[in-house]
Formats: structure tokens, sequence, C-alpha cells
């Protein structure tokens, strides 16, 4: 019970520190996440150093300066008579920190030269960066994605479970289609209807809807279960008996019920929500270039040319690694919590 | 456009063959050499003496549609069928002259209405039936039936009148025109000579058009190229072998083609292709984009990666200048309202970074643009057109004396408003399948974007593309591409003339829309029935200039015409026109014809 309470708040930790780094983005990051730097595409990841060419080490760590080699497109050569410092709280392109406090200072960053920490892209725009940047819309996708559906799942779910009867059908037939539908060829068509011009913040705010809009008919199955079984106990015919109304009970008695799933459904659904958005990026439905998501990031890797030869494109797929892993660990605690719970009483 | 000469240009347009060099005298009969031994006139070829034997292997990117060389529009059929028939007067591709084929000689009377033609004897379908001149007669009699719908039809309307083909012996044939025509016998270019003993009888049912499908036994067709149908499999592959019936030798005697057979594969897309070619399953690769082009040129082992040079292919961004209909929108009225600006246009062409969009979508292997004459096309660019490096002062300059001004928006950028405050923002569209136009659009919105211009790139599946351009209208800008079948402003008439399907900006006007859609659409008109080179170029001289000055098209770049091929293959001599590699696919030969060939 302990052991599974300590890992849930590590879990917890763990997360917070992830999104952190990704709330603060624009500080951690080194440059604009749409800035071109059109002399240097597909730069690989720029190594730092500590020793110089003449075997010297230096207490302070540098880059060498990036070139492009004689005659080629892709192919750069460190220039080793340049050392570049790395640069610790210095000021460059300006951001805003956490969404609106206007600034300038970044964690790190080079006065002479460039560091692409992970490479740069077709464009040369900075990997690093654009991976922090996607991860702030990608994972704001995700949550609020996953509020709304739990919102609604929750509502027409615990409304099915309790009032039964017709309430009941008409829920659960439509939760049915909403699982039964091909949502993507359906987004597909979606597409095609809306104007060409759509702001990134509109076009952000349809892929949350969409993805929240299809995806409340799992949690909603689940928490009319639980709603179902609640209605039955004794302390809620009690209540009924005292002549609470409808609402009272529900607000008071049945949902408080339906929290552990409600949680557990969240972790999952986060993470679930997050892909949801990574695969309509990747397909071209989701957040427009030259805004970065995680989904578009990876959309270039549809070309073979890119698979094949630069290998820092795949970069947007592991910073998902442990963000997922982290969620779905945290939904497995919480299940395994509320078992706890549960033969508690 | 007078009605006079509206067969004319259509004619002109669909040939992408026309003529490169305005007024080619005929080939001389000279050229070709015969061989006395036989009774069949052979065409010697004179390239480089290859080994008889083996098979090369190639991608198609879809299937071909029809084996039909009358109603073929698509490029996989295209393709395959340039390697099965042949025609009388052959544009070599590689030195853009005609050359005879099937036609031993071909004479132009001095009022330029007649063409006599003397056909080669002893010639045979692949079937082993032998050609004369009732062939021919039959096919031009299919080719001008307008049931059939033939693309090429249009060819053979001059002034409104088809052209008259009349018999005056076996081997000895007179065209007739109602006008002296420019392009002279490069008109008779693509013509498929039909094997009338296998296809009257259909024709007299009404059937003609409708066969060809690629499922036909091999034993329903024949044709005059190097090459015949043996096998089809659905979704797979189709082979041809060596028509052993052919009526070209190489220098020594031997009887082409060299190939014993050519397997085209359907592979679904750019990058299959790629793949196939790597692993050694295909022998031959063409229309690579230039990523895929360095990747293997990374890796060649066993093959050998061309860059041919700039191809005829020009990519260009365009406007909406459709007239505004009752139903558009107050916001892209007001839109519309800037992109009929010419110093908007103007504004947005200095703008662009044709470099960057040379260097980072075709990593070099590309040119940059300033009008739709490529590099790879020498003999009709205008050299006066100026080649302005990108400036964005010069932008600002030609925004500011249209009306246009700047102010700060709520994060402190400067963004540019409209004479009415309205700020400038635009969607960009591009097809979605196709990775390079769409780069070439992010590249612009991103140097719009220093001009305070929010664009927006929106990629579209390629068909509801076309759909907003040239049907519902709806739309802003667009980034396409068009690729010329041939060096002569004709090929590209139905783009400019305002009349012209392909005139996107505003497609078949009933009138132009402007004074220089007007004079676009009459000089066009003059280049194509001048007589000399030098008037023709004249013309097509000013409506490269009008194109500047207007820039209904801001022209970006051209790519080059990159391929790759196993090493083993002799005689692969890469054109910038198309068929980039099977133009000379009958002395293709493979140099280790024994153990090779692709499995």
């Amino acid at each position: 019970m302990k052991i599974a309470s300590r890992k849930r708040h590590a879990l917890v930790l763990f997360l917070i520190f992830l999104h952190g780094v990704v709330i603060a983005g624009g500080f951690v990051a080194p440059y604009d996440p749409i800035q071109q730097e059109r002399e240097k595409p597909y730069a690989p990841p720029t190594a730092i150093h500590f020793f110089d060419a003449q075997g010297r080490f230096h207490l302070r760590p540098f880059v060498f300066s990036q070139r492009v080699k004689e005659g080629s497109f892709d192919q750069y050569e460190d220039d080793t008579a340049v050392r570049v410092p790395v640069k610790f709280f210095v000021s460059g392109a300006p951001y805003r920190l956490f969404g609106f406090l206007p600034a300038r200072l970044h964690l790190f960053g080079a006065k002479e030269g460039t560091i692409h920490l992970l490479g740069t892209d077709g464009y040369g725009r900075d990997l690093f960066s654009r991976i922090l940047y996607g991860g702030q819309i990608s994972l704001l996708a995700g949550l609020l994605a996953a509020s709304v559906s739990l919102l609604i799942g929750t509502i027409v779910g615990g409304a099915a479970g309790y009032w039964g009867g017709w309430t009941d059908s008409i829920a659960m037939r439509a939760a049915e289609l909403c699982l039964a539908l091909p949502w993507l060829y359906l987004l597909f068509g979606v597409r095609a209807f809306l104007p060409l011009l759509v702001s990134p913040v509109k076009a952000f705010l349809i892929v949350v809807i969409a993805i929240g809009a299809l995806g409340w008919a799992r949690p909603a199955r689940l928490v009319r279960g639980v709603a179902l079984s609640a209605k039955e106990r004794d302390f809620v015919r009690v209540a009924r008996g005292f002549g609470a109304s409808n609402a009272y009970i529900l607000r008071r008695h049945i949902f408080p019920q339906t929290k552990s799933v409600v949680l557990t459904q969240a972790a999952i659904l986060v993470p679930q929500f997050i892909l949801a958005e990574v695969t309509l990026s990747f397909l071209g439905l989701g957040i427009p270039e030259p805004a970065p998501s995680w989904g578009n990031l990876l959309s270039s890797l549809q070309q073979y040319s890119v698979l094949s030869s630069y290998w820092w494109m795949y970069l947007p797929a592991a910073a998902m690694v442990p963000f997922f892993l982290g969620y779905l660990a945290l939904a497995s605690a919480l299940q395994e919590g509320s078992r706890a719970a549960k033969i508690d009483l | 456009m007078t009605a006079k000469y509206a067969h004319a240009i259509r004619r002109a347009a669909w040939l992408g063959l026309a003529l490169l060099l305005g007024q080619s005298p005929c080939p001389a009969a000279a050229t070709p050499q015969t061989q006395p031994a036989t009774k069949t006139e052979f065409l010697v070829l004179q390239d480089p003496v290859g080994k008889r034997g083996g098979r090369i292997v190639l991608s198609l990117r879809a299937e071909p549609k029809t084996l039909n060389p009358m109603i073929a529009a698509d490029a996989p059929s295209r393709e395959v069928i340039g390697a099965m028939q042949a025609d009388l007067i052959h544009i070599n591709r590689s030195t853009q002259l005609t050359e005879p084929a099937l036609a031993k000689s071909c004479k132009i009377s001095k009022d330029g209405l007649e063409y006599a033609v003397e056909l080669r004897r002893g010639v045979q379908f692949s079937d082993g039936h032998a050609m004369d001149a009732d062939d021919v007669l039959f096919t031009f009699r299919v080719y001008l039936d307008e049931s059939i719908h033939a693309p090429q039809r249009d060819l053979l309307i001059v002034d409104g009148k088809p052209i008259e083909a009349r018999k005056v012996d076996a081997y000895h044939l007179v065209f007739r025109v109602a006008k002296p025509y420019g392009a002279g016998d490069r008109l008779f270019d693509g013509l498929a000579i039909l094997p009338r003993h296998k296809l009257e009888k259909t024709y007299a049912e009404g059937k003609l058009a409708q066969s060809g499908a690629l499922s036909v036994s091999p034993a329903e067709w024949a044709g005059l190229g190097p090459f015949r149908l043996k096998e089809y499999v659905a979704g797979q592959r189709i082979v041809l072998e060596r028509n052993p019936f052919y009526w070209k030798t190489d220098s020594k005697g031997t009887r082409l083609p060299y190939l014993d057979e050519i397997v085209f594969l359907f592979v679904p897309s750019a990058d299959a292709q790629v793949l196939r070619f790597e692993s050694g399953e295909t022998d031959i690769v063409t229309r690579l984009g230039a990523e895929n082009f360095s990747v293997l040129s990374r890796q060649a082992h066993g093959f050998t990666m061309t860059d041919a040079g700039a191809g005829l292919e020009y990519n260009f961004l365009f406007f909406n200048l459709n007239e505004p209909s009752a139903k558009s929108s107050a916001e892209s009225l007001r839109r519309q309202a800037w992109f009929r600006e010419v110093k908007f246009r103007q504004a947005i062409s200095a703008a662009v970074d044709r470099a960057a969009i040379v260097r980072l979508v075709y990593q070099g292997k590309g040119a940059a643009l300033w009008g739709p004459v490529t590099p790879g096309n020498k003999r009709w660019a205008n050299t006066e057109i100026k080649h302005p490096a990108r400036s964005l002062e010069r932008a600002r300059e030609l925004l500011r004396e249209a009306g246009f001004t700047w102010k700060g928006d709520a994060g402190g950028e400067q963004i540019l408003v409209d004479p009415h405050a309205n700020p400038v923002e635009f969607s960009i569209l591009t097809s979605a399948s196709n990775a390079d136009r769409t780069k070439m659009a992010t590249l612009i919105a991103d140097d719009l974007k220093q001009l305070g211009i929010r664009a927006q790139v929106v990629p579209l599946e390629f068909r509801s593309l076309l759909d907003r351009v040239n049907q519902t209208k709806e739309y802003d800008a667009c980034v396409l591409g068009l690729a010329s079948f041939d060096a002569d402003p004709n090929s590209d008439i139905n783009v400019w003339i305002s009349s012209g399907g392909s005139h996107f900006w505003n497609p078949s006007e009933a009138h132009p829309a402007t004074a220089w859609e007007a004079e676009i659409d009459k000089l066009m008109e003059q280049q194509l029935v001048a007589k000399s080179f030098a008037e023709r170029k004249k013309s097509y001289d000013r409506v490269q200039q009008i194109l500047d000055e207007n820039q209904p098209f801001i022209f970006l770049a051209t790519p080059d015409i990159l391929v790759g091929a196993k090493d083993n293959i002799g005689n692969f001599q890469p054109t910038v026109l198309e068929p980039y590699a099977l133009w000379n696919v009958e002395t293709l030969f493979l140099r280790n014809a024994a153990e090779s060939g692709g499995k």
C-alpha cells in the first residue's frame, strides 16, 4: 500500500519534471523553432567537446563550428580551428515563457556560432528547439483532448448508468457508434470541408475537439458500469429515501465513486491522445507547418531519403517515450491503488 | 482569338513535340542507309555496337491504363507504348532534331502544303505482316475519326481542315495540309502506325477506342516498335519481348533490339522505386528526386547515377486572378484585389529566395527560374530577361508603391496591411503527394513572413487541388509545376493563351481579361504560323517579357533530370526529354548479357 503510493508520487514527480522542461521550452531551447538557417540543412547533432584539436582540456565545454563539405549538400565537417565556447544563460531569440512572459534568456547558447544539440531538419531549423516547442503543442493537445473526452464520458456514462432505460440505450449505442467509426477517414473528410486558411490556433482547437469528441466512448462505458453498481448501493438508496434529488445523488454519491476509474482513464487517455495528435499531424491533418508538433516533426520520415540518411530525425519519437512510459506506469499504479483501496473496504 | 486559329492552336497545344527548329528541312534521304542484301530497307544506327540477349527490369509508378496508342494519355502508358510502336518521322530525343523512321524520306513542297513521304520497304509488324501505305492511310483515318477521341487528332487539323492523306503507290504517300505549318514534319512524331490487318474489323465494329486494354492477348495487337507484348499480370508487371521483325540494325548489321525482354514492374511510390533499384531488382530508375538521387549516389556500387542536366519542368507560384464570382466572400474578394495588383505580385517575386529553393529542395541539382524557358532549352530563352537576386528592400518598395503599409501587431512583429488596414494573409495550395513542392511553398511562406505576410501552406490531395484551381476557383495561391514535352513554345501554348485550359491563373477565359493577356494571345498566334525561327523567336521573346512584367506565374526553379542505371547497361544515354531513359531502348544492351538482368 505504502510502496504503491510512494511509487505513484515518484511517477507524478517524474511527469511534473518532464512537463516542466517542456513548458519552460522557450528557456531550455536555444533557438526559435521556426527560424530557418538555410545554409545548414540536415546538419547532424553538434558534438560537445572538452578537449581541443591539440588535446588540451578546457573547463568550459565548446563546439567546433560546422561547415558544409565542398560540393556537398548535407555532408558537414568540423572546423577544428574555430572553437565556439558553450555559454549558459545567454540572451537570444525572443520568446514567451509559459506562453505569456516575454523573455530573451536561454539556458545555453553560443555567441559566435550555433549549437544544434539534436541536429537540424531540412530547412536548417534546430531540432532540439522544435522538439521542445512541439512538445508544448502535442502535450497540451493530449491533455485538453483527454479533459474534453473525460468530461463528456463522465457525464454521459454517469447519466446512462444512473437513469438506465432508454437514456442508457441511446447513450451506449452512440458510444458504440463512436467506437466503430473509421475516424481517420472521417477526419480526412472533415478537413476537405474546412476553409483553406486556418490559423494555427484554430487548427489546434479543431484537432483537440476532433480527438476529444471521438474519444469519449470508452470512459463513458466504464463510468456507466461504476454508476450502474453504485446506484444500487445502500447509501444511495438511503439518500434517495431521504428525498435527495437526482442531481444531489449524482454529485455527492455517484461521481465520487467513479474517481479512480476516471483518474486511471486520464492516465491512459493522455498518451493515447498525444499519439492521436501525432498520427493526425503525421498525415498532414493536424498542426500545420511551420509550427512544430511531435507529429509533424515525424512526418518528414515518410520520405525514404530522410529515413535512411538522417538518424537524428527519429529523435522526436524518442522524446515521446519517457512521457508515455510515465503516464502508462502511473495508470497501472493508480489501478493497483484503487484495487488495494477496494480490498481495504 | 479568331476561330481560324483555334484548331491550329489546340493541335499545337497537344503536340508537346512540335518544332524545335522552326523551319526545319525534312531530313534528307541520305541519312538512312539501306541494306541491299535483304529486301527490308533497314535503318542502320551508328551507336556503339552491343551484344544480343538479356532483359532489363524497370519500375513504373502506376499501371499503364492502356496499350492503345490512340487513347493513351498517362505517363506509364506512354512509356510502355513508346517501346512498342513506331512513327513515320521521329524526333531524336538526344539531338532534338527529326530523323526518318518508318518514312525513308519526307519532302515538303515549295508552297509548304504537301508532304511527299516515301516508306521504307519490307517493314513488317511484330506479327510478321508487311506494312505498306494502306496501313498509313488506315492510321490517319482512325486518328482523324472523331468517335475515337484520339488526343493526337487536334494535331492533324490545320486551319480547321484535317490533313489529307493520299496513296500514290504501296510505298509513296502525299499528305496535304490546308495552310503551311511551321512544325513541318515534326507533326508525324508520336503517331504510331497501326496494323490495319488486325484492327480494321474492330474499327468497322466501332470498338477500336475501347480496345487495347492491357488484358488483351498478345496476338490481338501488333506494332512496329522494337518490342511487343508478351505478358501482363494485373497489379504486378508487364513484360515485353523482342520484336524479331524490327526494322533497325546496328552498324555491323545485327538486327535490333539487343535485349530479349523488358519488364515493367508496377511500384506504388517513388520511394518504393528507389528501394527496388537499390536492392538490384530493377536495372534503371528514372524521375528521381534529388534526395533519393543523393541517397543512391552515396551507396552506388554496381550502378551509376546520372545527372542529365536541367529538364524542361518549371515550377511556379501563382495567385487566383479569376473574375470574382457572386458567391465569393468579402474576405476572398479583398484578397483577390491584392493579387490583381501587379506590384503585389512583383513584390512577392522579389521576396522569393530562389537560390534557397534550388539548394534545399533540389540539393543544388536544379536551376532557379525567372521565366518558363529552362536552361535545358537553349534556343528559346529570352536573354534580355533579368535574373534579379532576392531583395526584400525591392519587395518593400513595390508594396509601398501599391499602397501597402506595415504596423506592429500585439507580439511586436511588423505585419503588412493593405490600404484598408487589413492584414495580408493567404493560403498556398500544394499537392500533398509532392514533397518537393510542399517544401517550396514552406520556404516561400518563410520568405514572405519577413515581409510581414502570413502565408499558410495547405497540402491537398492533387485531384482536389486541381478541382479548386480549375473548377470551384476557391483558393488564394498555389504552387504547381509543368513539364513540357518538347522545348518548343507550342508545347505550352495551352498555358499561355487566355482560352487555354492550363492557363491556371484564370483558366478558359471567354475573352482575354487583361490587355497583356490579349497581347500574349496575339503573339502566340503569330509564332504559330510564322515562317522563320527568328520571327517565332521574336514573338516568343515578347511573350516571356510580358510574363516577366506581369508575373501571372512567379517562376521558381527547375529540377535536373536524375536517373540511375546499372553499370552493365550499354548505350545508356538519358535525355532531358521524355522518355528520359528509354528513348533509345532498341540500342540498350547488357555488357555481360549471359548472366545478368534483373531477377
